[in-house]
């Protein structure tokens, strides 16, 4: 038990010329005042005239609209179609990493290994030209083709986050589970994955997000027309006869951030919803 | 709750041993936490295990639902051999409720969905009736009012009070106890003790590890005090606690009832 300090009124510290706070302030007002002096240097240096005409061009952007919502949609397709792959697969390696067979650990370990190491875009270029014709197949369908070679990347990724979100889920509760007379899959099934679905929700909505802007890897692909994704169009309008130099590409970046921020925004929710004063 | 008729089965030991430990080892590594150990628990009894910690008390417990798998030696429970390992031991633990140290409440789901999932989804009942009897064993512990919160909005003696009606809305035929008031405050501690008590009074066999002699002396009807992975000694809690026969048990019990206590030769 420690007895309370003796109010011994000490005497008054020597007073600085200046007062710490009253320096922190001033040294506030002069954070203040750079930065106002840059944005203005700035707007004064910038050639407003050529920036509307060839960074930013009202005109072309208007023009390329009619031929973003095609774009935006098969950017969406893309990404879920490769998101379905990649989970799917990344389930499987998750739980092959945890195995106690050891030959399963070694098989995911090596693939993850590999494709977390190599990048995407050389999958991307394999499956276009390599792979059918290594495997003797062919794949019709530029989307599967796609999906396949970024859902192949991104399964690495998923696989090690939700290990990681498995492994993070205490013991004690499988244990509980274990008790009650649960078998260790339906122990899985009801406590293990709710829980580390918590876990994993903002590291998978990152590998989301990834994966949106790895889509435009799939130019390499060689697309048609209806196939185009928002890096095409964007890519297109840099070479158009109309002019507006680099709006395509404002206008696609444009068109990725009302994808990712939104995705952001509901991975925030998710998570505010299912960690409802669930942690101990 | 309290019936105190049903107090004469502790005394049926005629109905056989609910659990029978013959020979019990368990290492973990080079590391021997538990020596050889014989214990058997009869139907309707109380059985407090005692002891230093690091003495194997916890070990032996988890050794009776298989949480810890046995070394050596064999474990009966209800009169199957757990220890065999080809047996269901699911089928087994439905049967034996166990209460941790740390509660281990599912964290994601609520207070009356902790106490309906295993009934579900283990016993197949449906929803009402596992509702039904959660909610009357809720009640049992004085919680009937909180079925709708979240355990991490509960104090660590209502979550401990949670966990004993989940493992009670199984209809064990036996309970395990690991420790259930050590992570508890103090002034928590006494409810949940007497919700044991209650559940002792009702005739339920109870093996209990725990550091509350003031509880094993009350309800016990067999106290058990372990050192160094063995039994040291066993008996009746006013013969054990009251009057031991080992000095190992001794000086325990005297640091344990007087922490302030110091040997001469300490100092």
């Amino acid at each position: 038990m420690t007895s309370p300090a003796p109010a011994v009124a000490r005497p008054a510290p020597h007073r600085a010329r200046m007062s710490p706070r009253r320096r922190a302030r001033i040294f506030r007002g002069v954070q203040y005042a750079i930065l106002v002096a840059a944005v203005v240097t700035l707007f004064l240096l910038i050639d407003w005239e050529r920036i509307s005409q060839s960074v930013f061009n009202i005109e072309a952007a208007k023009d390329l609209l009619p031929r973003v919502p095609l774009a935006f949609k098969n950017t969406l397709v893309y990404t879920a179609a490769s998101f379905a792959i990649g989970l799917s697969l990344g389930t499987v390696l998750a739980l092959m990493k945890l195995s106690s067979v050891a030959p399963y650990r070694w098989i995911a370990t090596a693939y993850i290994e590999f494709f977390r190491g190599i990048p995407a875009l050389l999958v991307v270029f394999s499956f276009g030209y390599a792979v059918p014709i290594a495997l003797g197949v062919r794949i019709d369908s530029l989307t599967l083709k796609a999906a396949l070679a970024l859902g192949l990347v991104s399964a690495a990724y998923i696989a090690e986050t939700l290990r990681a979100g498995i492994q993070a889920v205490p013991k004690g509760q499988v244990e509980a589970a274990r008790s009650l007379g649960m078998s260790s899959g339906r122990t899985l099934a009801t406590v293990v994955i709710p829980q580390a679905f918590r876990i994993v929700l903002p590291p998978m909505t990152n590998e989301i997000i990834l994966l949106t802007k790895d889509t435009s890897l799939i130019f390499v692909l060689g697309l048609a027309a209806s196939q185009f994704d928002l890096t095409k169009i964007g890519r297109d309008a840099l070479v158009s006869a109309s002019g507006g130099g680099t709006t395509g590409l404002f206008v696609a970046g444009f068109g990725y951030l009302c994808i990712t921020i939104p995705l952001g925004l509901l991975a925030r929710w998710l998570e505010n919803r299912t960690g409802k004063g669930s942690r101990r | 709750m309290s019936v105190p008729e049903t107090k004469e089965l502790h005394v049926d030991t005629d109905a056989g041993a609910v659990v029978e430990i013959r020979g019990l080892r368990k290492s973990f590594g080079a590391r021997e936490v538990l020596k050889g150990i014989d214990l058997d628990v009869a139907a309707g009894e109380v059985v407090c295990v005692i002891g230093p910690s690091g003495s194997g008390k916890s070990t032996l417990l988890r050794c009776v639902n298989q949480l810890e798998v046995a070394t050596a030696g064999t474990v009966t429970v209800l009169g199957t051999e757990t220890t065999d390992p080809d047996v269901d031991i699911d089928a087994v633990r439905q049967k034996v409720g166990m209460v941790f140290q740390q509660f281990n409440l599912f964290t994601h789901q609520s207070v009356l969905e902790n106490c309906t999932i295993a009934q579900r989804r283990v016993l197949k009942r449906s929803r009402a009736d596992a509702e039904k009897i959660a909610q009357a064993n809720l009640a049992h512990v004085g919680l009937e009012d909180r079925a709708s919160a979240m355990p991490a909005q509960l104090s660590g003696g209502q979550q401990q009070r949670v966990a004993i009606a989940r493992a009670l809305s199984m209809d064990p035929e036996l309970m395990l106890f690991d420790e259930p008031t050590s992570a508890l405050d103090p002034e928590l501690v006494g409810d949940v003790l007497s919700v044991m008590r209650a559940l002792a009074e009702k005739g339920m066999t109870m093996l209990v590890v725990t550091h509350e002699m003031a509880f094993a002396r009350e309800v016990a009807d067999r106290v058990v005090f372990m050192d160094d992975g063995m039994i040291v000694e066993q008996g009746p809690p006013e013969q054990v606690i009251g009057a031991p026969t080992h000095e190992r048990t001794r000086s325990f019990l005297e640091r344990v009832l007087d922490p302030t206590h110091q040997h001469p030769g300490d100092l």
